[in-house]
């Protein structure tokens, strides 16, 4: 195999890791705040769908960017409401959030099946950086969300270790009632978590539609929100292992594609099974070493103040 | 100053009928939202009516698309009663459908020893499917929410591979399934009725699920080991193999519902035998707070809702409303349970009055 070869491959992980990347930061701040939202893959279609019909009506990009991490937000809220306000079971509201965006996004979407949409993000090669022999064809001639991606995963991770509300987050997350005492919105902080986790999964989805694979299909996201949601065990939580994580994933998803490319004969279903292979895999593999590795103490309890014990 | 308190838990009758209340106000949300992107709700509705239950042919459709949902949504509602989520009976069915479309293309055995073989290896292809993520489950703790839904895609992506593959028609040209099954293999209808004997699978399953968690031993530590897994540790009760027991007991019967689709319904296996059963399947079991006939009645309720959806498709309405609604009826219910024990409290005057003070000046 040529140097070309695994450049290109190397540059189409980065490309297919990106969606993986905004979901599971933005589930690493809903978790570390204490929520665990099983609707990642509902919120990126409701994102997915939303960007698109924004960008084939107004031509304008940013715009369909901002609507689409608001209605993937929005959709967030109903999650947030019912399990943060009304202490609904976070599992079965998840779950069913995802059942919800399907519904929505199919619903939506249904008129804009195989339209091509006007305007997509296309790669812009960094100037300088895009040449360095290496580096630059892998990581620096990719498009603009993909940069952004570069921004956010440090950003986030300091956000959570350095700041102050990013340890309020995670205190809100680790041990609510401490929380309460020292005088932090425990609400307000899982709140802000959960809503923040739905905008950047609309981000992944409008990834999606608008550069990965520009279109709408149903179900484009085909699991990729479960993907993300289980990069985050892997990832114990941690941004910046979670990006590495999502290039790996995304290293083999592309490998899939590329082994067709270069004529290769098993079937194409195989190869389309390996990130759920690999992702179980890996899934396996984190919890034989240790049963619960750096999951916030709190997550998935439901905080009451006038309930709470010990 | 509106706050929200604890009260008191109402009646049984109360609470029962805040979750209808709960079930309205989803159908009004969803009228809302479809008069919103430009649907006329009431029309849609009447529709949705007529396409469930509107003559003796869609009663009866209801009542067969009802036995996958149904098959399903106990098999779920088991792995709940012992604290276990099993969201991969959509590839429980798949695999079940697999193995028992095996038979039906494979063997020309008489109907009489071809069908049972078909049940069991529908049982079995669904079971062993759902072993795969009890076994990390039980030794390691591995969350069995991600597992189950991961190997979904792989259930669904390995029929493909047959359908469009091995097992394709070949008179079929291109098209994603095999070639159809022989009589033998198809499961009769129930005498004067367009509902296949599947129905039977459905009234067995629940009674003997009835049975098993409230008459038996078994049943009990399953309760137990859901309610509390270290109190059925302490007890002495052996938790792993129940993990593994009730997860491998939860896919056979979303197995078995993959047979009832492949010999009662589809009488082939093709690509997506299943629009989503499984996923309908959790909602439908918590809404029947696990009760086994409590879970065939919503099923049936859902059967309703989603060939109303189909319906709706001649008159431009995507049927992808029918899992909106589902997901909205849910999430009506959730709020209404929270109300079953909180009440929006209304005080005038300062905001938090000190109880002490207010009972003080009251003679």
């Amino acid at each position: 195999m040529t140097v070309h070869v695994v450049l290109a491959w190397l540059a189409s992980a980065v490309a297919a890791g990106t969606p993986l990347v905004f979901a599971a930061v933005g589930e690493i701040v809903a978790e570390r705040g204490g929520v665990f939202n099983l609707g990642v893959e509902g919120m990126m279609l409701v994102g997915a769908v939303s960007g698109f019909i924004v960008a084939v009506h107004t031509r304008d990009l940013a715009l369909a960017i901002a609507v689409a991490m608001g209605a993937a937000a929005a959709v967030a809220l109903l999650l947030a409401v019912l399990t943060i306000t009304l202490g609904a079971d976070q599992a079965v509201t998840g779950l069913t959030l995802t059942l919800f965006g399907a519904g929505l996004s199919s619903f939506l979407g249904k008129p804009y099946i195989g339209i091509p949409s006007p305007v997509v993000f296309r790669p812009v090669p960094l100037p300088v950086l895009g040449d360095v022999p290496g580096l630059g064809p892998v990581l620096f001639q990719q498009n603009l969300l993909v940069y952004a991606s570069y921004l956010l995963v440090p950003a986030v991770w300091a956000a959570l270790s350095h700041t102050r509300p990013g340890l309020a987050l995670r205190a809100a997350g680790e041990d609510a009632a401490t929380a309460d005492a020292l005088g932090l919105n425990v609400a307000a902080l899982r709140y802000t978590g959960v809503l923040t986790g739905g905008a950047l999964a609309g981000l992944a989805g409008a990834y999606l539609s608008l550069a990965y694979t520009p279109a709408w299909t149903d179900n484009m996201t085909s699991g990729q929100g479960w993907i993300a949601i289980a990069l985050v065990i892997f990832a114990t939580w941690n941004p910046l292992r979670a990006a590495a994580g999502a290039y790996l994933f995304g290293g083999v998803e592309a490998l899939g594609f590329r082994i067709q490319a270069v004529g290769g004969t098993t079937p194409s279903y195989f190869l389309r099974m390996l990130p759920y292979l690999f992702t179980l895999g890996v899934l396996l593999v984190v919890t034989m070493r240790s049963r619960r590795p750096g999951v916030p103490g709190n997550l998935g309890r439901p905080y009451f103040r006038e309930e709470r014990y010990g | 100053m509106i706050r929200i308190e604890r009260r008191a838990p109402m009646s049984r009758e109360a609470a029962a009928g805040l979750r209808l209340a709960g079930v309205a106000g989803a159908l009004l949300a969803g009228a809302a939202f479809l008069s919103a992107t430009g649907h006329d709700p009431g029309q849609a509705y009447l529709d949705m009516l007529r396409g469930a239950v509107g003559s003796p042919y869609a009663a009866q459709q209801t009542a067969v698309k009802a036995i996958p949902l149904a098959l399903t949504g106990l098999g779920v509602a088991l792995a709940f009663h012992a604290g276990l989520w099993n969201i991969g009976a959509e590839g429980q069915l798949a695999m079940g459908a697999f193995l028992a479309s095996w038979a039906a293309l494979g063997l020309s055995w008489p109907a009489w020893a071809l069908l049972p073989a078909m049940g069991l290896l529908g049982l079995v292809g669904g079971g062993l499917w759902a072993l795969l993520p009890a076994v990390p489950r039980a030794l390691w703790g591995t969350n069995e929410i991600i597992t189950t839904l991961l190997l979904n895609y792989v259930a669904l992506l390995w029929v493909d591979y047959l359908v469009f593959g091995p097992w394709a028609d070949p008179s079929a040209f291109s098209f994603p399934y095999s070639r159809p099954f022989p009589d033998a293999a198809r499961l009769p209808l129930l005498p004067g009725t367009q509902v296949h004997a599947g129905a039977l699978f459905v009234v067995a399953i629940a009674a003997a699920l009835g049975f098993v968690l409230r008459r038996t031993a078994w049943g009990y530590e399953i309760r137990v080991t859901g309610h509390s897994p270290r109190a059925a540790a302490y007890a002495g009760m052996p938790v792993r193999a129940n993990v593994l027991l009730v997860m491998v007991l939860s896919g056979a019967v979303a197995g078995l519902a993959g047979m009832g689709e492949v010999s009662g319904v589809i009488g082939r296996i093709q690509q997506g035998i299943s629009p989503g059963y499984g996923y309908s399947a959790i909602i439908i079991a918590w809404l029947a707070r696990l009760s086994p006939w409590g879970t065939v009645g919503v099923a049936v309720l859902f059967a309703a809702l989603i060939n109303g959806g189909f319906a709706l498709q001649t008159s431009g309405v995507p049927a992808a409303i029918a899992s909106m609604l589902q997901a909205l009826v849910l999430f009506s219910v959730l709020v209404g349970d929270f109300f079953v024990s909180h009440r929006v409290a209304v005080r005038r005057g300062r905001a938090a009055a000190l109880p002490a003070q207010e009972a003080a000046a009251e003679p």
